[in-house]
């Protein structure tokens, strides 16, 4: 079962975390982004995070290997949602997302994602 | 609602059930959000280890009292191989596999007690508090 659902809009994929998620999960969130972003030649992944109740060290490594290979295979990755106790958790624990987006929300991983691809908004819809 | 929970630690699903059981029993003590959700970083971090350090072990939670104030105690226990250089283990980035070696520093750093026991061959044995203030 698909835990984590993947919308397409536009040039972009946009998978929604909809609960707390296991490494099974994240291994088949990376999978599933992976085929999906060759399929449909996507230039953008936003991963919406909102709901996650913590990004511990293994979360982290997921986040930052999925956004890595996704770039191999063309597309920008943008992390959105995290939330405020969560950022401050993962600071305490000396956590960063080095080298992968993050915005506060859907809209500004929207923009975001507009002006790393280069795209005018409503273009590559 | 219980002021005890055990949670037997396998596979990684067990460390969302052990995470969810620390936060609950944080809330009911009465920590902030901010607090609960450093303490289940902390929990997850040390779940995470029994699940790829040591296959696996469990985590007992309980209140505690302290000079006045309570607090939540978070002991994970296993019989694993254990950790031969626990300093060198406790160091930030440091790891004997392809994790990111920030898992026992940053639980140590999340919590207000922080204290590790280890024996080559027989195990290990985290103990973290964090106190209500
Ligand atoms: N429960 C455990 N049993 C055996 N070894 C452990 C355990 N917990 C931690 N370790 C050892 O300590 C090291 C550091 O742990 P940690 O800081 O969590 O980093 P990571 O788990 O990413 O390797 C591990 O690589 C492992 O060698
Ligand atoms: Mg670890």
């Amino acid at each position: 079962m698909l835990q984590v659902p993947i919308l397409k809009q536009g040039g972009y994929l946009i998978a929604s975390i909809q609960s707390v998620l296991s490494d099974a999960d994240l291994l088949q969130l990376r999978d599933n982004l992976a085929e999906r972003v060759g399929r449909f030649r996507s230039r953008g992944v936003i991963i919406d995070v909102t709901v996650l109740d913590v990004i511990d060290s293994f979360a982290t490594r997921m986040l930052r290997a999925i956004a890595h290979m996704l770039k191999l295979r063309g597309a920008e990755t943008v992390i959105v949602g995290i939330q405020p106790d969560v950022a401050f958790a993962m600071v305490q624990l000396g956590l960063t997302l080095e080298g992968v987006g993050t915005a506060l929300d859907l809209e500004e991983g929207l923009a975001y994602l507009n002006t790393r691809t280069k795209q005018l908004p409503g273009h590559g819809k | 609602m219980e002021n005890e929970t055990l949670t037997e630690i396998r596979s990684a699903v067990d460390i969302v059930t052990a995470r969810q059981r620390g936060r609950a029993l944080a809330l009911d003590l009465g920590f902030s959000g901010g607090d609960v959700t450093l303490i289940a970083a902390a929990i997850s971090e040390v779940a995470r280890n029994i699940v790829d350090h040591a296959k696996q072990g469990q985590i007992v939670m309980h209140r505690i009292h302290g000079k006045g104030d309570p607090g939540i105690q978070i002991i994970a226990t296993d019989e694993g191989p254990g950790i031969s250089d626990v300093a060198q283990a406790m160091q930030y980035g440091y790891s004997t596999r392809k994790g990111l070696g920030v898992g026992l520093p940053g639980a140590k750093w999340l919590m207000d007690e922080f204290d590790i026991i280890s024996h080559v061959g027989k195990g290990t044995t985290v103990t973290m508090k964090k106190w209500l203030r």
